[in-house]
């Protein structure tokens, strides 16, 4: 019959182009030898963001030329990218390194999703502060390449000579400001809704109140929360009173206060290094002044550092291990992605080198040698939201100081125990 | 012949010519299909994953029936939209409900082989101030052996079966490392990463003592002395500490490493725990106080939302349709235009014009007043329904409009001639019609606010938070904006578990609403 026969036919020519397409995707794998097919070993797979995908460039090319493995650089957006390695390393679809903040590393390794790096002598060349940051208990897990952190930036035509003390800040700002409506003694980004304690930290440590206490090795214990000590009790009063004084104003946000400040409406920003290059653009005269102590002690910020991190499902381990630890670890490329982001390098030769020819790199240098890296252990986002809140309400004038930093400590006691 | 069995020329239809290219197309697709599906298939074979490959195999024999065998006329359409159905709803929503009964979350985020993979990894601890050793990767028939220089020179030899061996044969480089040995040939860098699966998996014991450490590389050119701080016996399924020989046992309900006083190893495993996170939401009064307020709160938004809109809709639609209004047309554009922006940079927008200080709405409208639009409990819920109404005003005027043109003019005109007022007309004649085509429509956007993220985290992030709860839940939050903030972490752990469990009660919620509203419709449809 006719019609059987054109389904018989049809039927032939089905499975021809079901084998053919079949044998398209098998022949991808199979040219290059059974080892390297099994292992998945041309390529590694990258996470990184536009900014540092060009620095990466050359560094990948050297990388395929000695070993013959593909570096592929894949452009993710930061805001989220922890989140999509954590869940997707486990089905294997992960990348093999990412770049990414040391904060989050609390999260990968309570995740298991990223592998010890033993540096060995590697690890003298950087940076105690940015090795301690790629530490977490006791094991190190990436290779540092950049550290950030806040510092007062003054607008030099307006307030010619720097301040020691936060108080003579205020004062000076006060002054310069006269009381006029839209000019500003001090600015700093709040989130209007949960506060910012990041930048306000180093202001928060000179009174003696640091987050956590300091381990043997000098990093951040989460089991000595130092928060609700007596100093941080008179940080949450001075925050209330600096909000009544209009010196912290919780509805200028991270945009307004880069806005008021590029157009000359203030003569100090709390800042970091991520918005020199807009400050240097709108052609500011500015300085790079060491942070203010409020409450006598030390103004110690946060240190963030940013790191290379292997994939514990990487399938290209060892290529992986060697790129990072051999490739990444070089002048040529911590200086080359120092030159692109504008954070000083972690390396400590290259730090030298960035240091020497820019006196900004070097003045934010100095202020990180004061702080300490931030916490990485997986509470501190909510930690951040609580501390946030209570600085946000008093620098609103809501609450008794003490009362509501109490509150905040509680929660999150509760929070790191639990 | 009887009349109850149809003559098989009525049942199948004679076929009718098919074009070449309909067939080229048909074989062509067909067997790209196919070549998907075996592809499958040979992926889930190797994974020796059953229960999914035979779901495959039948599946697959099911789609060839249906397009290779004449007839099925109707299965022929239907297919593609079942199959995309099931893979994009069906599956999604089983599968949610899957997590919802599982504690995957951080520290749960994989299998229980991936969490004793990584345990083991990360216990395997350099031993403190041991020196870093250069190390060549050296091959003999099938075993790999490592050649490794010790900082003072001294060059030895070792393999996984045979410990280190002091050797004086060895040829060493210009720095003084060994490179290679006789009756051995050396691996270069690219015969490493080849082989770098046995690479890893060598571990040189430094001595006879298993206690010992063992020398491993990561990289095929450094090795260090590694002992393991965790032992693990897969018999057992226990890991002990080997300095305080601390046991800990493997508890599949809590899918940990668990010791007897309760301490747990990182990472744990996903597993089964049955209704937990449902007793959790339902006892834990950290979760379950906020949980009530945002249920009420949600509902109150929907309604709200959808009652706000309807009216000014229906207001702005009666007015544009009353023949006496001239440049409607303009009017109708200019109403419509806050439905052409995307929702998500309104909120932005609308953010930003409500800020206390610098915003338009306090600085100009208000004369410079501050007030905390956002910040404050419930101005934030007035702002939130008041942002959701400028955008949802113009949807309703839409379906509005397009409903009182079909609406018969003689019935209008006879109520006027009967002397009804026009609100008597408005309230009598045309409300109770246009309910009718309209009602579905309101349910459907009852629907949509419940779940209206959008609105709520671009404009106040569901803040301002609560005071009385560690978790990050506001007094604008809705169930969709918590099951977000619980699910990806908004300040704390990431729980999947409780997210998908709290989208289960979400789903009951809009299922249940909408139920009873499809219900009154159908009354409303009969009175009339």
């Amino acid at each position: 019959m006719k019609v059987k026969h054109a389904g018989i036919l049809a039927t032939g020519a089905m499975a021809t182009i079901a084998t053919l397409a079949l044998a398209g995707c098998a022949s991808g794998t199979n040219d290059d030898g059974d080892d390297l097919a099994d292992a998945g070993a041309t390529t590694i797979t990258l996470w990184v963001d536009t900014e540092r995908a060009p620095a990466l460039k050359d560094v990948a090319a050297k990388f395929k030329e000695d070993t013959g493995i593909t570096v592929k650089l894949e452009i993710k957006d930061f805001a989220t990218v922890d989140q999509d390695f954590i869940s997707q390393v486990p089905t294997g679809k992960g990348p093999d390194v990412i770049v990414s903040p040391h904060d989050k590393l609390g999260s990968y390794v309570d995740n298991g999703v990223v592998a010890p790096l033993e540096l060995g002598d590697t690890a003298g060349l950087f940076a105690a502060s940015a090795m301690r940051a790629m530490t977490y208990e006791g094991t190190v897990y990436g290779v540092p390449y950049s550290i950030e952190n806040v510092a007062l930036i003054r607008n030099a035509d307006l307030v010619t000579e720097a301040a020691t003390d936060f108080d003579t800040v205020i004062s000076n700002g006060k002054e310069w400001a006269g009381g006029a409506k839209d000019k500003y003694p001090f600015l700093v980004g709040l989130s209007p809704e949960q506060g910012d304690p990041y930048h306000l930290y180093p202001l928060q440590t000179s009174y003696g109140a640091p987050v956590f206490g300091l381990d043997a090795e000098g990093s951040y214990d989460p089991t000595k929360l130092e928060l609700g000590n007596a100093g941080g009790l008179e940080f949450a009063a001075a925050l209330k009173q600096w909000g009544e004084d209009g010196v912290l104003n919780a509805n200028i946000d991270g945009d307004k206060a880069k806005e008021f400040f590029l157009a000359g409406k203030s003569p100090y920003y709390l800042t970091g290094p991520w918005n020199l290059p807009d400050i240097k653009n709108a052609g500011i005269n500015y300085a790079i002044d060491p942070l203010p102590s409020a409450g006598g002690e030390a103004a110690q910020p946060f240190i963030g550092v940013n790191g290379f991190f292997l994939s514990s499902k990487s399938k290209n381990e060892l290529a992986a291990t060697q790129f990072i630890v051999n490739y990444l670890s070089t002048d040529a490329v911590q200086t080359a992605l120092f030159e692109i982001g504008g954070r000083p390098p972690a390396l400590v030769t290259a730090y030298e080198t960035a240091a020497a020819a820019d006196p900004d790199v070097a003045a934010l240098g100095e202020i990180a040698t004061t702080g300490v890296p931030m916490p990485a252990i997986p509470a501190m986002g909510s930690v951040w939201a609580d501390w946030g809140n209570a600085e946000l309400s008093l620098i609103k004038g809501e609450g008794d100081p003490t009362e509501v930093w109490t509150t905040a400590v509680d929660n999150i006691e509760a929070k790191i125990a639990g | 012949m009887t009349s109850t069995r149809p003559s098989p020329a009525i049942e199948y239809s004679p076929p009718r010519r098919q074009s070449t290219l309909a067939l080229l197309i048909k074989i062509l697709l067909l067997g790209l299909v196919d070549a998907i599906g075996v592809y499958a298939l040979f992926i889930l074979f190797i994974k020796e994953q059953w229960l999914v490959f035979g779901l495959a195999v039948a599946i697959l024999a099911l789609i060839n029936w249906i397009y290779l065998v004449p007839g099925q006329l109707p299965a022929k359409y239907l297919t593609p939209g079942l199959f995309f159905l099931a893979i994009f709803q069906v599956f999604v929503v089983i599968f949610t409900g899957y997590i919802a009964f599982t504690n995957y979350s951080d520290g749960h985020n994989s299998s229980k082989d991936d969490a004793v993979a990584s345990i083991i990894r990360v216990a395997q601890k350099r031993v403190p101030d041991s020196p870093q050793y250069a190390v060549t990767v050296l091959r003999q028939g099938d075993v790999l052996s490592l050649l490794v220089t010790e900082p003072d020179g001294t060059v030895s030899v070792g393999s996984a079966d045979d410990p280190l061996e002091v050797t004086t044969d060895a040829e060493l480089d210009s720095t003084g490392k060994a490179v290679g040995l006789p009756g051995y040939d050396t691996l270069q860098l690219a015969e490493v990463v080849q082989n770098q699966d046995a690479v890893l998996a060598l571990v040189v014991p430094e001595s006879d003592d298993p206690n010992a450490g063992s020398i491993r590389t990561s990289d095929g050119a450094t090795g260090f002395v590694y002992q393991a701080s965790l032992v693990y016996d897969e018999q057992a399924d226990t890991f002990t500490d080997s300095e305080t020989g601390t046991v800990y046992l493997a508890d599949e309900k809590e899918g940990s490493f668990v010791s007897p006083d309760g301490e747990t190893l990182t990472p744990g495993w996903r597993v089964n725990v049955g209704f937990d996170n449902f007793v959790e939401a339902a006892t834990n009064e950290q979760i379950r106080d906020p949980l009530i307020r945002v249920v009420l709160w949600t509902f109150v938004f929907a309604i709200l939302s959808v009652a706000t809109t309807f009216v000014l809709g229906l207001f702005l639609a009666l007015v544009f349709n009353d023949p006496r209004v001239r440049g409607k047309k303009i009017y109708r554009i200019l109403i419509i235009l806050p439905y052409a922006f995307p929702a998500f940079l309104s909120g932005l927008v609308w953010a930003g014009l409500l800020n206390p200080e610098f915003g338009f709405v306090n600085q100009v409208l208000f004369g410079g007043a501050q007030i905390p639009w956002l910040s404050d409990p419930w101005l934030a819920k007035f702002s939130v329904l008041l942002v959701n109404l400028w955008l949802g005003y113009p949807y309703m005027f839409l379906i509005c409009t397009g409903a009182l043109q079909s609406l018969p003019e003689e019935l209008t005109e006879a109520a006027r001639v009967d002397g009804a007022s026009p609100w008597r007309i408005v309230r009598s004649v045309k409300l109770p019609l246009l309910l009718v085509s309209v009602a579905p429509l309101l349910i459907a956007s009852f629907a949509f606010n419940f779940n209206n993220f959008n609105v709520i985290y671009m404009l106040t992030r569901g803040w301002p938070r609560f005071s009385d709860t560690t978790l990050d839940i506001g007094a604008t939050d809705i169930m969709i904006t918590m099951v977000y903030k619980v699910a990806f972490g908004g300040g704390g752990g990431r729980d999947y578990g409780l997210a998908s469990a709290f989208s289960i009660l979400i789903f009951i919620l809009v299922a249940t609403v909408s139920a009873i509203g499809f219900r009154r419709t159908r009354a409303l449809e009969d009175l009339n």
